[in-house]
């Protein structure tokens, strides 16, 4: 029997509207767990463009992706959110007693009377490149991340890509693959010179191959790799092969959540906008994955969003329990839960 | 007001006057043109408003940036004229600009 993690609400997706429904559902006392497919908190602000300012949170003129998602962890911090990065909730299931069982990607179960979408745009997953047929080998002979390095033992392998995630899966696997060839449009990386200097290095020792230029066909049978085709500054070339790694970052997908019997507008969520909630009862979506007549994909929408839904989610986690209005400057009681009562 | 001109895959012609100042992504998107997606919004971080900037025109408008080339790497059918469209400031100089829109976005 699998270990079931309990909590008062479970939150998908750990972006700034994420981590600030911590804080409306902390002040009604409400539990909450958060799971992201990311290995750390921020969602779009962290993955995207964590250096960026964004003008238009009220209170700051101007503040960098990153520094939004830090200042709210820093007001989160007093409610004590766990969180369980690294994971894509697979599927979600209404209990007989009201509420959720939700599993990941790597089967771990959560149980919560309180299931918040705030997803964004999607999952972040691997992007497929642009290769026409790739399809057909993904899984069998053509993968987006390595999971176990000697499934890649005595293969010829092609890495694509100029990221630390190519770089470095070309040094780790060289000692492993019969042989490597690198592949990235242009001789200049985005990887760490380091790691950059060491593939040059063996490539002068003719350890591995580097190749400026795009995978533009794909030969084979039956998921079965043979050879790449190459378009470089020189023409095609052809390259044998039996494995392919792509490295080409990450896209966002509405993955495993069109799958849980919500009702769908064009890959958004409808919502009410009084509690912000799906149209399964005590499922409620906040933030860019929601949709509802006048939505703006807006941080600032976001976060009033998660004040409305609290209210809604407190009558669910707490039946009968009298809701009381107040006001964090003024009450002692909200104070005592932010740690900051006189 | 500066003219540009995106050709669409189909060879559509969108003329459209554009503001100083705006990115080449934003006038895009505002007349619906198709085949420019720019989901991250202009942030120089998806490389889904590429473009192929029209040989006429490629000395003035430019060579990407470092950033912008690393963002390069993820669009489809990259060529010497390719840039993102959102890295693209609407000047004076760019009056008349033709940019081609590839065939897909990633």
């Amino acid at each position: 029997m699998t270990d079931i993690t309990r909590t008062d609400v479970l939150i998908v997706g750990a972006g700034p509207i994420g981590l600030f429904a911590v804080f409306e559902l902390g002040l009604f006392d409400m539990k909450c767990h958060l799971i992201d497919i990311l290995d750390r908190p921020g969602g779009q602000c962290a993955e995207l463009y964590p250096e960026k300012p964004i003008y238009d949170i009220p209170g700051w003129p101007s503040i960098s992706a990153q520094g939004l998602v830090d200042r709210l962890l820093e007001q989160i911090a007093p409610f004590k959110p766990d969180f369980t990065f690294n994971r894509m909730v697979s599927s979600l299931e209404k209990l007989e007693d009201g509420s959720f069982r939700v599993i990941t990607d790597e089967n771990e179960v959560f149980e919560a009377k309180v299931v918040v979408i705030a997803a964004g745009g999607g999952s972040f997953q691997p992007k497929r490149p642009p290769i026409p047929g790739i399809e057909l080998y993904e899984g069998k002979s053509v993968f987006y991340s390595v999971r176990r390095m000697e499934e890649f033992r005595g293969h010829d392998l092609i890495i694509v890509g100029g990221g630390d995630s190519a770089l470095d899966w070309t040094l780790n696997l060289q000692p492993v693959a019969k042989s490597v060839t690198l592949v990235h449009r242009r001789p200049e990386f985005r990887a760490a010179p380091d790691s950059v200097n060491k593939m040059y290095a063996m490539q002068e020792m003719k350890e591995l191959d580097f190749q400026v230029g795009q995978v533009t066909g794909l030969s084979g049978a039956d998921g079965q790799l043979s050879s790449a085709t190459i378009k470089g500054p020189s023409g095609d070339i052809e390259v044998p092969c039996t494995r392919m790694l792509p490295f080409f970052g990450l896209t966002m997908k509405l993955g495993p959540i069109a799958e849980w019997g919500l009702n769908l507008h064009e890959n958004m969520i409808p919502v009410d906008t009084e509690k912000f909630q799906t149209s399964v009862p005590g499922i409620f979506a906040v933030g860019d994955i929601n949709w509802y007549p006048g939505k703006l994909k807006l941080i600032l929408s976001g976060f009033h969003e998660v004040a409305l839904m609290a209210q809604a989610a407190k009558r669910i986690v707490s039946p009968g329990e009298r809701i009381v209005f107040q006001y964090t400057t003024s009450s002692t009681s909200l104070q005592k839960k932010l740690g900051v009562a006189g | 007001m500066t003219k540009l001109t995106f050709i669409a895959h189909d060879g559509t012609h969108f003329d459209v006057d554009a503001e100083n100042g705006s990115t080449v992504m934003e006038n895009a998107i505002r007349n619906a043109v198709p085949g420019i997606e720019a989901e991250c919004g202009g942030a120089c971080a998806c490389a889904t408003c590429h473009v192929y900037v029209d040989e006429a025109w490629t000395a003035e408008v430019g060579e990407p940036e470092a950033m912008e080339e690393d963002m390069l790497d993820f669009a489809y059918d990259v060529q010497p004229n390719s840039r993102l469209s959102c890295q693209i400031k609407v000047r004076d100089a760019l009056d008349g600009l033709v940019v081609r829109v590839p065939a897909r976005q990633g």
